[in-house]
């Protein structure tokens, strides 16, 4: 290792200076550190050519690098939904959560000791979901809404009554959901039925569990509360892929009669960052609660008799029951969890209200006024989505969209979506 | 807001003729909402006061800042932890991901809008493509594991596509992460498990008996290289050519890449496929349990089974994340690392990291054993410490020498993986000579009190191991009954009176917590009355 | 009559009825358990299936039926109270009963010297 120039990156991200190498390759007794590299790597599997990745840059350097890559993306404003909205981080959570090493550079808390803050910060985490689910028990986060609704067709083979083959799945499911649980189902032998979770597409004796979108990807809100009735007379669960912000105004999951709650909480306050990261959730009955993947936050008690909390219930997880584990889930997304739970404390319920009311509010606005120009709805309820009938004229909507700065969804269908935020 | 629905509008214009200029504030006034009244919520939801009162910034940043001071993370100490590669996460790393530029941008937001997003994704999986000597890179996965399931799904559709769908067996040494027979679970294998021998290298004897009893439904073996034992195994290239000798693919589980970039690519030894921690060895930081990133490298006759995505018509393979390339925005961090080290810098960490390995090693042969070396006598980037001894001579488990640590100021190393009663210890390339030392200290401090245990100067159920963590609570008790003393307890070592981390709480029971679930806020006045506190499970007694 | 498997299960028999625990030895080895589940009664088991799962904060083991049969009752006391397998694994921490399909698979298993030998 030749020794690095004071302002090279490398000499900043290692530790040991040149005259610490040379004080500690005296005492591990080898000459150099060529020496030490051939006494630990067989030279069979040697590579004999130097890394092909070009000069290193300073950090100066390289920060006009990104910013030069960076201007050539264009921030317009996205109406496309379909799971990622607009929202806003509070700058105070930004800083001292996101941007602080304090928090982002911390372990996952196996050491629950010197892991309090986190866990509490977890801890509200679940809490907020039961609450907003209205289901009594929340994990500490998964990696994504369409991963958790896989995760919950799982579970929900694990909990119910028969072990049919099939599992039933609304078409009005985001599209990315559907596809990442038909690739999960695939290599088990189960079958997946997509359809009309309202019509005769959905049998509740023919499959053991069956996942609803709530509001729809089309931005319907749906009621399904005989559906779920139906399923549980047959002994099949009912999972919910619920939107959170949509359950400050909307009847929750728990209430409907599901078994299990899936979303994602990018919109409070985690940016879409094209596409992650954002931490999902998973929320059940207490009943179920060792079924349940990833990890789990607890509360206990000290030698002195204090409230301490803890992962709970590790059992179920993959370091301990391996291949026969809840999930084989490991790193999860707790940051961005614990971000979504400080929006959750600083908003308060009447802060999240209040933001659902004015998304809600917004697009009834957009609604009248496209009504006004002579425009179909196609949506009868909605909270933050319409689907517009654009007949031919589609493509030059979007067109004239993207020069207005905006982006709506297009479909195959020749409606135009937009998601307001 | 309001001027985005105008825009709408204007975009949308009028179906008869040109429209009126439409207004918000005209169309949204006194206008109802179009919720369906039957689903309309009346439940209350965060009534708990944690929601309820941090609602200025003074009292939201003082919360927040009261629970980080509870934790103990790497920006106060080094957290050597076996396997996880907890090395520096660079500012310069961390600054543009909150650029607007990366930040709002919506995953399906048309391709002529992300040009400088796909010039970093393609820059980036050129720079993991050199790195391994793979041929092509998935960044869909978000973490290590989805990239395990990830991997062996390509190595399951690749046996598909030769007509050897028979195919589902997964050779998985005993000392692999748990991770991966789960994954292989979850990808519809049947996991086979191979030993290890007496030096925790893969058997070969064993693979070989495996891999012939299994040969006609071979499908993959699962390695992890260097071994989850701290070890650059010999016979690597062996085991790569066993198995595919007998119809098999090679997954190599990448957890470990940070003792080999610049000095081995996985892809000339024989792997067929990696998946690679950035949260590790690319400087995604930890955030306490995630977010990470586990994209798959792949040699190139795998490339066609990698994950696909229906917003994105590149394969036909199935979509394993919501979004086409994973949690896109933070790979700018591994990109910047990488950019920032050059190919000498990066050979350089990789250096350094087995130099601090095999540094802690030596200096603390006296007082440990290590359990596994390589055939000269070095461990990789990380080693075994083995305290299973203790238990019989002095009543010590490696869970009380992990929780004596945080006495001295350190987060403890791995704990029982991949040996039950052991403790993995990985310091990275990051970590001072003068951090490593304190660490040596603070472990050889503990060897000299496990001692006096040993020799009875201590009795085996009260001293400063079994009593771990002491907090500032212990320290001002009325009274102090111990064979020790408070100094002892809390001050072990001259350095902790000038800058002490206080853990918060006693050693929690984990018994009691298991037997009585409880995963939501308690209500708060048992929180701050600090007394044994059950509701449903937790008491309340005054 | 006392017997015993290799995987660490002890079994009483009367009559044709064998009630089934696990030993001191496991206990011991799997720490303070927190979670006992046990066979629905009425279920018929096969020798050597996995009957029964005890869990402890950091281990889960199945226990498995020691000789085919049907379970003719379980103790619900173990599940409200997992501490009760710790504290008396082979009186009060039994597990489930069993009605013996085959005697002869009885005699089959280790008596007490034999797995005393084999747990040292």
């Amino acid at each position: 290792m030749k020794t690095l120039a004071e302002n090279d990156f490398a000499a900043r991200h290692i530790g040991p200076s040149p005259a610490d190498v040379e004080k500690m390759l005296d005492v591990i007794g080898a000459s150099s550190l060529d020496e030490l590299i051939d006494q630990t790597i067989p030279s069979s599997i040697r590579q004999t050519a130097p890394l092909d990745l070009g000069a290193a840059l300073s950090e100066t350097q390289v920060l006009e690098r990104v910013r030069a890559v960076a201007a050539k993306n264009k921030v317009l404003t996205s109406l496309i939904g379909q799971g990622y909205y607009g929202t806003i981080l509070p700058p105070v959570i930004q800083r001292n959560i996101l941007e602080n090493p304090a928090w982002y550079t911390a372990y996952t808390p196996y050491q629950s000791e010197i892991s309090q803050g986190r866990l509490e910060a977890l801890l509200n985490f679940q809490t907020m979901i039961a609450d907003l689910t209205a289901l009594e028990i929340a994990n500490a986060s998964l990696l994504d809404e369409a991963t958790a609704a896989a995760e919950a067709m799982a579970m929900a083979r694990r909990i119910a009554r028969w072990e049919r083959p099939a599992f039933f799945v609304d078409r009005d499911c985001h599209p990315q959901t559907i596809a990442v649980v038909q690739t999960r189902a695939e290599p088990l032998g189960w079958q997946i039925i997509v359809g009309d979770p309202l019509g005769t597409d959905l049998d509740p004796g023919g499959v053991f569990g069956a996942l609803f979108q709530y509001p729809g990807c089309s931005g319907e809100i749906r009621d399904f509360r005989l559906a779920i009735e139906r399923l549980h007379t047959r002994g099949a669960i009912a999972v919910i892929a619920a939107d959170p912000l949509a359950l400050a105004l909307l009847s929750a999951p728990g209430e409907l009669g599901a078994d299990i709650a899936i979303g994602s909480t990018q919109r409070f306050g985690v940016p879409m960052g094209f596409g992650g990261p954002h931490a999902a959730y998973i929320a059940c009955k207490q009943a179920h609660q060792r079924a349940l993947p990833g990890r789990l936050v607890g509360v206990s008690i000290d030698r002195r008799g204090r409230v301490a909390y803890r992962l709970a219930l590790q059992t179920r997880e993959q370091h301990i029951r391996r291949e026969k584990a809840t999930s084989n889930i490991c790193t999860a997304q707790v940051l961005l969890a614990v971000i979504a739970s400080m929006y959750g404390v600083y908003h308060g319920p009447d802060g999240l209200r209040k933001i659902a009311r004015n998304v809600h509010r917004r697009a009834a606005t957009l609604a009248a006024g496209l009504r006004v120009l002579g425009w179909t709805i196609l949506n009868e309820n909605f909270f933050d989505t319409i689907c517009v009938d654009a007949g031919d004229r589609q493509a030059t909507i979007l067109r004239r969209a993207a020069e207005n700065g905006l982006n709506f969804a297009a479909s195959s269908m020749k409606t135009g979506r937009a998601s307001l935020a | 807001m309001p001027d985005t629905v105008e825009a709408v509008w204007r975009s949308f214009g009028g179906t008869k003729g040109p429209p009126d200029r439409l207004s918000f504030e005209q169309v949204s006034r006194g206008r109802p909402d179009v919720l369906p009244e039957p689903l309309r919520r009346s439940s209350r939801f965060l009534t708990h006061p944690v929601f309820n009162r941090y609602h200025s910034e003074t009292e939201m940043l003082r919360y927040m800042r009261r629970l980080a001071d509870r934790d103990l993370a790497l920006d106060r100490s080094m957290i050597p932890l076996g396997s996880c590669t907890m090395k520096l996460n660079a500012t310069t790393e961390m600054v543009p991901l909150t650029w607007r530029e990366f930040s709002d941008i919506h995953p399906f937001a048309p391709a002529d809008q992300v040009a400088g997003y796909i010039e970093m994704l393609d820059n980036l999986t050129a720079k993991l493509c050199a790195i391994t000597g793979f041929d092509a890179v998935s960044l869909q996965p978000n973490s290590g594991a989805q990239g395990e399931y990830a991997g062996l799904l390509a190595i399951r559709a690749y046996h598909r596509s030769k007509g050897q769908s028979h195919r589902n067996v997964c050779l998985i040494p005993s000392s692999a992460h748990g991770t991966n027979p789960a994954s292989a679970h979850m990808a519809g294998m049947e996991v086979v498990v191979v030993a290890c021998d007496a030096e925790g290298n893969v058997d070969l004897t064993d693979l070989r008996r495996n891999a012939q009893k299994h040969a006609g439904a071979l499908a993959a073996i699962m390695i992890t290289y260097p071994s989850t034992n701290g070890v650059f195994e010999e016979h690597i290239r062996s085991i790569c050519e066993i198995v595919h000798g007998s119809g098999g693919q090679v997954y190599l589980d990448g957890a470990n890449l940070n003792a080999q970039v610049g000095l081995a690519r996985p892809g000339d030894y024989g792997a067929d496929v990696s998946h690679l921690n950035l949260h590790k060895t690319f400087c995604i930081p930890h955030g306490g349990g995630g977010p990470g990133m586990g994209p798959i490298a792949v040699k190139a006759h795998l490339a066609p089974f990698l994950p696909g995505h229906p917003e994105r018509k590149s394969s036909h393979a199935g979509a394993v994340a919501a979004a086409p390339f994973g949690s896109a925005s933070i790979l700018s961090i591994s990109w910047i690392y990488i950019m920032l080290m050059g190919a000498e810098g990066l050979t350089a960490a990789s250096t350094a990291a087995i130099l601090n390995a095999n540094y802690i090693a030596a200096r603390l042969r006296a007082h440990y054993s290590l359990l596994f070396k390589g055939r000269k006598g070095r461990v990789a980037h990380e080693c075994i410490l083995d305290t299973r001894p203790f238990k019989e001579s002095a009543g010590v488990s490696v869970e009380d020498i992990a929780k004596r640590l945080i006495d001295y100021g350190f987060h403890a190393p791995t704990m029982s993986f991949p040996v039950p009663g052991t403790l993995m210890v990985e310091p990275t390339e990051s970590e001072s000579k003068a951090e490593l030392d304190r660490f040596c200290e603070a472990m050889i401090a503990i060897r000299g009190e496990i001692r006096s245990i040993e020799e009875g100067r201590l009795p085996r159920d009260n001293n400063p191991l079994k009593n771990a963590p002491h907090t500032a609570l212990d320290v001002a008790d009325e009274e102090w009954q111990r064979p020790y003393s408070r100094a002892q307890a809390c001050f072990p070592l001259e350095r902790l009176r000038t800058d002490k981390y206080w853990s918060p709480v006693n050693r929690v029971d984990n018994v009691y917590g298991d037997r009585n679930v409880i995963c939501a806020c308690p209500p708060l006045a048992e929180l701050e009355d600090a007394h044994f506190v059950e509701t449903g499970g937790i008491k309340v007694t005054a | 009559m006392l017997k015993f498997t290799k995987d660490h299960e002890w079994l009483r028999v009367d009559g044709d009825v064998a009630t089934v625990g696990i030993t001191q030895y496991a206990q011991e080895q799997l720490g303070d358990l927190v979670f006992v589940e046990l066979p629905a009664v009425g279920k018929q088991l096969e020798t050597g299936a996995a009957a029964a799962v005890v869990e402890s904060v950091k281990a889960a083991s199945d226990v498995y039926a020691p000789v085919s049969g049907e379970v003719t009752q379980v103790n619900e006391s173990a599940v409200s109270e997992p501490g009760l397998v710790n504290s008396d694994p082979m009186g009060k921490g039994w597990l489930f009963k069993l009605k013996i399909a085959d005697p002869a698979q009885v005699a089959g298993l280790m008596d007490e010297g034999a797995y005393q030998a084999l747990t040292g």
